[in-house]
């Protein structure tokens, strides 16, 4: 036996013996949706602990209206659509970005900084989604335009913050959670202490890693917490997380943005759970610039997208999944993105 | 009718599906419907295997070989999946005006080696130009023929329980070398394509023993869809081991940086072998050091592929979903 299935057959022997029946635990990334379907980590865990899916994938949580208006910009002469490439694919009332020849595919935010200055007589349109960990990014972005005193770029901002949804999730009536897996990158930029809220409403979250034995760990201290009713933060990826978090990149992002009321994809409005852009740099808000407007658009009736992103349904619950909805003919987002639970389901053939 | 996409190409579920619904149904008989990588017929005298693949990769030059190597190496390996020696191909080119002259005589010159080197003949063939901008450059077809031996009975419906699973190298490598050649991935890697003629060595193991089940070709969809095609049609259950399959450093790294999967990557030199425990020297000895055993045929009757990941946890495997890369071969 190699020195990591030992390793991760002893954390799960000790997770064995303490858990209670019934444990049911949340992560909110979607780099854990990904990699704990990936590991098979599921099929090594007792029976008796369940592992969902909360609302950790930026492009699952992107509403359908935030899609609409980035299709309106589309839509508008001369202009260039900048996105990440899982954005193009979500279906939107009949439509998706995709069907368009005017946007373009980018692998890093700074990209569309050159396209702005390659392409002088166009309007260059950044679709910015993501949580805390890529909002500084973005933020670096716009004060990059500002100084290279570019007059053709802006950003379609989306951007949203974990807490708020998660705030949601302690206080719903439909689920039953036992404590969260926090997303360690999302506290490398913020800290760890920005999740000690959840002590208030008795909850213990223990923030992981990435690799199979980190996240096995993790588990393994999210059950210690809750049976020792320990309430609030664990950091269990200390040698990237620390307490306050990148003090620079929330500087950035208070100095940009102010928090704004956020639809969430099947959720709704979820109050102060988005970044706005300021006023100061207003001239770089799409939204005013193109003066567009955010319409109320309907998902697919039947698409649970929304319950499987509140931990409140899996995707083998919906009936498109699978049939009517896989990778290649997504209904929903969250058979889009790689990230997103319906897709790392379906890839991985988690029963 | 909806129109054809690059998926229906791309060697997973949308291509399967394309040729159920349309080809097959239209146009299948007992020898195509079983779908393996050569149709064998039963002639008096002898068995002939019988195979055609169409090259329309871009560019047709690239790290590790160019559309001349492939387009005998991806034939002559069709035909040698049933266990036959291969004997001789047809060759048809569709060539765009105004192409290089010097590129096509480059294209021909490998060809000619690489059919030197496989020990088989160019016996017929045929030459068409289209318009410019019309094709790409150069189209080749190539068709292949062989015979199988009597006691020779090799197909992806006769794996058995127990059968041992050997991949006969490392896999992936031919995709990343394509992303490379078109200037996808610019990362100082050394990934050349693994493409190369197999069909001596399939000679050489069958004079060891006969005793072999199955040979499948791992070329679009990768070591994955290959083995689910092989699960599907010996209607089995297949288990892997991820620690014992061999990946390159560099196909590796390009994987974990890009987040592919390098299972469902493309390979056009390497084989997945099905056979009893017995035989598995034999095959070991003839592919030499690269080949690893991954697996094995676990039961029978439940179509499953399963794989045991590093971490020592259990999930499944199907078959390649999206494109990953259009035109790799």
């Amino acid at each position: 036996m190699s020195d990591l299935k030992k390793q991760i057959s002893s954390l799960v022997d000790e997770i064995q013996k303490i858990v209670p029946n019934n444990f049911v635990m949340m992560e909110v990334c979607g780099t854990h949706t990904m990699n704990i379907a990936k590991f098979g980590l599921r099929s090594l865990l007792p029976k008796n602990i369940r592992i969902v899916s909360g609302p950790g994938c930026p492009v699952c949580v992107t509403a359908s209206s935030d899609i609409q208006a980035a299709i309106d910009i589309c839509k508008k002469p001369n202009t260039i659509v900048a996105t990440f490439g899982d954005m193009v694919r979500v279906p939107c009332a009949g439509d998706c970005l995709q069907n368009y020849n005017n946007v373009k595919i980018i692998y890093s935010p700074m990209e569309a900084l050159d396209l702005a200055k390659n392409n002088k007589d166009k309007e260059i349109v950044l679709l910015a989604v993501g949580f805390e960990t890529t909002a500084p990014l973005t933020a670096v972005v716009i004060k990059e335009a500002e100084n290279r005193k570019l007059t053709n770029f802006s950003v379609l901002c989306m951007h949203k913050l974990v807490p708020q949804a998660i705030e949601l999730i302690m206080l719903s009536q439909n689920i039953k959670l036992n404590g969260f897996l926090l997303p360690g990158h999302v506290c490398a930029i913020t800290g760890s202490d920005y999740f000690d809220f959840i002590a208030k409403h008795k909850f213990s979250g223990v923030v992981a890693g990435f690799d199979a034995v980190n996240i096995m760990s993790s588990i393994k201290e999210l059950v210690k917490c809750f049976i020792d009713s320990k309430y609030g933060v664990v950091n269990n990826y200390p040698n990237v997380v620390t307490n306050e978090g990148n003090l620079k990149a929330q500087s950035l992002v208070k100095d940009v943005y102010e928090p704004c009321d956020s639809s969430w994809r099947g959720i709704g409005i979820i109050k102060h759970s988005g970044l706005k852009i300021k006023k100061e740099y207003s001239k770089y808000d799409a939204l005013i610039r193109f003066n567009v407007q955010i319409k109320e658009v309907k998902d697919p009736i039947n698409c649970r997208c929304g319950d499987i992103l509140k931990g409140e349904a899996l995707p083998t619950d919906c009936a498109y999944y699978g049939k009517e909805c896989t990778p290649s003919n997504p209904i929903g987002p969250c058979m889009v993105s790689t990230e997103g639970t319906c897709a790392a389901f379906y890839k991985y053939m988690e029963e | 009718m909806k129109n054809v996409t690059l998926s229906i190409g791309s060697g997973g579920k949308d291509m399967h599906a394309f040729i159920n619904d349309y080809i097959v149904k239209k146009l299948g008989n007992n020898i195509l419907n079983r779908m393996d990588d050569a149709g064998v017929l039963d002639l008096k005298g002898g068995r002939l295997a019988f195979t055609t693949d169409s090259y329309v990769v871009s560019p047709i030059f690239f790290e590790g070989g160019d559309i001349g190597l492939l387009c005998v190496c991806g034939t002559v390996n069709d035909v040698a999946t049933s266990g036959a020696r291969v004997v001789a191909l047809s060759l048809a080119f569709i060539l765009e005006d105004g192409v290089s002259l010097e590129d096509i005589c480059k294209v021909i010159d490998s060809i000619a080696k690489t059919c030197k080197e496989a020990n088989v003949k160019i016996v017929t063939g045929d030459t068409k130009v289209v318009e410019k901008g019309k094709g790409d450059k150069i189209y080749i077809n190539t068709a292949g023929i062989g015979l199988i031996e009597d006691g020779v009975h090799i197909s992806s419906h006769n794996a058995q329980l127990n059968d041992q699973v050997v991949v006969t190298g490392s896999v992936g490598d031919h995709e990343v070398a394509m992303m490379r050649a078109r200037g996808l991935i610019n990362l100082d890697v050394k990934v050349k394509s693994d493409a190369a003629p197999l069909n001596l060595l399939v000679e050489e193991l069958l004079k060891k023993t006969k005793d072999i089940h199955v040979i499948k070709d791992p070329t679009r969809g990768g070591l994955a869809s290959a083995l689910f095609e092989i699960a599907s049609n010996s209607n089995c259950e297949i288990r892997l081991v991820e620690e014992t399959i061999p990946i390159s450093k560099d196909t590796k790294a390009v994987c974990d940086l890009l987040g592919l999967d390098p299972l469902y990557l493309a390979n056009e030199g390497k084989y997945v072998i099905l056979c009893p425990k017995d035989s598995t020297k034999a095959v070991l000895t003839v592919f030499g050091k690269n080949a690893k055993v991954i697996g094995s045929v676990v039961s029978i009757g439940k179509v499953k592929l399963n794989i045991e990941t590093f971490s020592g946890g259990i999930r499944r495997l199907g078959m390649l979903d999206s494109v990953q890369l259009p035109r790799i071969c």
